[in-house]
């Protein structure tokens, strides 16, 4: 029998779409025949808004690209920046961002996991992990004083010193993490509904996933190898042991799965970093580009006169273009900052994995159901923030 | 691995190279723009090299620096093999009144958003590509924003002392 | 010996302007716009740590057709005007907005050719918010200065503000 096939669209305002993300999909009957994902929503021209700020300046519009993972985001600028001054930071600030990136790649991850469970039906699970995420804030909030968008790497350093009781807070979320982790698997892992929905859904096989330049948990999901902190390590990633989880299938089961595993080995990096913390100042020492310490402005001529010079004028960056990667919780997370030789840089591309993961959306999606649809949208792990810029 | 792929380039396709450059451990190589499928073939295909991971697609605008760099726009291939973990960026100049470059989308699924962006922001047409539009600004903005020349529309707010006469936009 | 005595116990006396404005307040039910950063903290008010639900609004309608209160959390693009606009639209009286954030009340931090700058330049708003993103403390002040306020509102007046104009 023929027919024609019915045009419909999953508008930007709906409620299981992680933000304004608009799909257009052509259906025959419940099977999808062809989908096309249209984006620009949220676009916010950050881009071109750092490239009218100096380099100090421009930090704080890193925060709010990919806003379930700030602090990845201050990270890979900050790295940038430095690889492209030539800084080289002390011990003590490596293993304090490492200890702090680690606790925001489980703080997305929750952000993940409730989402995506309430989109297929598991109401409860929100709830249990917003309470968690809420133990992080705590966290953020003592370092920084602000919930979400700290801006707590700075160049050179960090923008304090540690707060005091950092140990104490740290410690309690590491000693109760590990049991409501055991109290998700209860509610998911073996429920009958949501290993329905998602066993089998959103296949992709390791050649595609490679050819479509995919990354982070989508790519390991298929069994291919690659973890940003294993092969090309930074920030002093080669002095902490943890694994890298691996999926089989490359279904949404197998991701849901790794994900939950990268939690536990995120705790395990923190448990390390925070019993090896080194002694150390908070900032490197390299005058007319980092800013001084507070308490030497207030005592001292010259860093009263550095820190002047470089918030009013900034410093020259020598000319040039460099990469830096991080494994942020979607995926592979990349600046690229070209340089002109002036304070203000040419230009800085963000490549953002979410975008890249979503133009893979037609190849996760086409042949299968409708409500197959809004898994794939969930196991993608997309945060329009970082798709739109 | 860097002497590897010199003498691999070097060998191969020596005379589309126009510089090589090595800057805080990253190498780039600079080629002719008709070069460059061939190029991208050649490197997926090597056993030996296997760069088959395509990361980014990306450009960028000299305005003002053309004698420097040779052109206006600059287009830079972000690539990266696995089995040897390696990562290296092929670059191209081109030039200001018609920005042209084959497309790589026969080559990598991937190239086909980050192609689309890059003839968003910065107007480079990629010919060959499938569907070739705009991704993420609004339709009726005409222009491509990330160009040195197009304004970044910064509105002045409003005061009490310029409430009547609000200028709209500046720079 | 007046009036009083003669009324039963199972009766209460008010104006009607009271009893609606008492109903409207109780039960807001929210159309969340969430669209970017200041969504989070949105979700993080209403979720088990700082709950709104105790005030009345426990359901979040994803359909503009059942929905009170629109609270635009996030930046908007130029290219969702249109959108924001028909959803508005779609609401049916009696409405209000709260703009939440910086980005909404005034575009925030960006100040380009892509963000609109404050929301208030498309929507009639009642409420704004500052922050980037707000505390969930603050969204909730704000929540419940616009309960007192609309519990306030007299129908006359609510029926001379459907028909003004926008700002600017």
């Amino acid at each position: 029998m023929e027919g024609r096939t019915l045009h419909i669209n999953m508008g930007p305002q709906h409620p299981a779409t992680h933000g304004v993300l608009r799909i257009e999909l052509e259906v025959d009957g419940e099977t999808i025949v062809k989908a096309r994902p249209v984006i620009g929503y949220l676009h916010t021209g950050i881009e071109k808004t750092m490239e009218s700020k100096l380099y100090y300046k421009a930090l704080p519009c890193t925060d709010r690209m990919d806003y379930l993972a700030p602090m990845m985001n201050n990270l890979g600028y900050c790295l940038a920046v430095e690889k492209l001054m030539g800084i080289e930071v002390p011990e003590k600030v490596k293993w304090a961002r490492v200890m702090l990136a680690e606790l925001t790649r489980i703080k997305s991850h929750l952000v993940w996991l409730g989402t995506h469970a309430i989109d297929l039906g598991a109401m409860s699970m929100i709830v249990y992990a917003f309470r968690e995420r809420e133990m992080i804030i705590d966290i953020y909030e003592a370092c920084d004083g602000q919930r979400m968008m700290t801006s707590y790497f700075r160049i050179g350093g960090l923008a304090n010193e540690l707060p005091p009781d950092i140990d104490k807070l740290v410690r309690k979320f590491l000693k109760v993490m590990p049991e409501r982790l055991i109290d998700y698997e209860k509610l998911l892992t073996h429920n009958p509904i949501f290993v329905q929905r998602t066993r089998g859904v959103a296949v992709i096989s390791p050649e595609n996933a490679i050819n479509w330049s995919l990354s982070g948990p989508m790519l390991r999901g298929s069994g291919v190898k690659r973890d940003l902190r294993k092969d090309e390590p930074y920030s002093g990633y080669e002095n902490f042991d943890f694994e890298i989880a691996l999926g089989k299938n490359g279904d949404a089961y197998d991701r849901y799965l790794l994900r939950l595993e990268e939690i536990r080995q995120s705790l395990r990096i923190i448990e390390q970093a925070l019993n090896g913390m080194p002694e150390g100042p908070y900032r490197a020492h390299v005058p007319g580009v980092v800013l001084p310490p507070k308490e030497d402005i207030l005592h001292k001529m010259e860093s009263l006169i550095f820190h002047f010079k470089i918030i009013t004028e900034g410093f020259k960056a020598p000319r040039g273009a460099v990469y830096q990667g991080v494994e942020s919780p979607k995926g592979e997370l990349g600046f690229y900052i070209a340089s002109d030789g002036t304070n203000k840089p040419n230009r800085v591309r963000v490549r953002p994995p979410s975008f890249i993961n979503l133009a893979s959306l037609p190849a996760l999606v086409e042949g299968g159901l409708v409500a197959d649809v809004i898994c794939a949208i969930g196991t993608v792990d997309i945060v329009l923030g970082e798709v739109d810029r | 691995m860097e002497e590897t792929v010199r003498n691999w380039m070097q060998d191969r396709f020596a005379e589309s190279i126009v510089r090589e450059e090595n800057f805080r451990g990253q190498q780039s190589f600079y080629i002719q723009s008709n070069a460059l499928v061939e190029i991208c073939q050649a490197l997926m295909e090597d056993p030996d090299l296997d760069f088959r991971y395509l990361a980014d697609i990306t450009s960028c605008d000299w305005l003002g620096h053309e004698k420097e760099m040779g052109d206006r726009f600059e287009v830079i291939y972000n690539l990266y093999s696995l089995s040897r973990k390696y990562r290296f960026f092929l670059k191209v100049m081109l030039p200001a009144e018609k920005p042209e470059i084959a497309s790589l989308t026969p080559l990598w699924n991937g190239a086909n958003w980050m192609e689309r962006e890059v003839w968003d922001m910065m107007g480079i047409r990629f010919t060959g590509h499938p569907d070739l539009t705009k991704i993420l600004t609004p339709d009726d903005l005409e222009g491509h924003p990330l160009r040195k020349d197009f304004p970044l529309t910064y509105e002045i707010p409003q005061f009490t002392w310029n409430k009547d006469n609000p200028p709209e936009v500046i720079r | 010996m007046g009036l009083e005595e003669k009324i039963p116990d199972s009766v209460i006396l008010t104006s009607l302007d009271k009893m609606v404005g008492w109903a409207r307040k109780r039960s807001m039910w929210p159309f969340g716009f969430g669209l970017a950063c200041c969504a989070i903290e949105m979700m993080a008010t209403f979720m088990a740590k700082y709950d709104m639900a105790r005030y009345g609004m426990e359901v979040f309608r994803p359909s503009p057709r059942q929905a009170d209160l629109m609270i635009v959390a996030g930046r908007v693009s130029m290219k969702m005007v249109p959108v924001i606009k028909t959803l508005y639209e779609q609401m049916p009286n009696p409405k209000w907005v709260i703009a939440m954030g910086a980005c909404a009340s005034s575009g925030g931090v960006f100040n380009n050719y892509a963000v609109l700058q404050g929301v208030d330049r498309i929507l009639p708003v009642d409420m704004y918010v500052p922050g980037c993103p707000p505390r969930p403390e603050q969204l909730m002040d704000a929540i419940l200065k616009l309960h007192a306020k609309v519990e306030k509102e007299t129908l006359k007046q609510k029926h001379e503000d459907w028909g003004r104009s926008v700002h600017r």
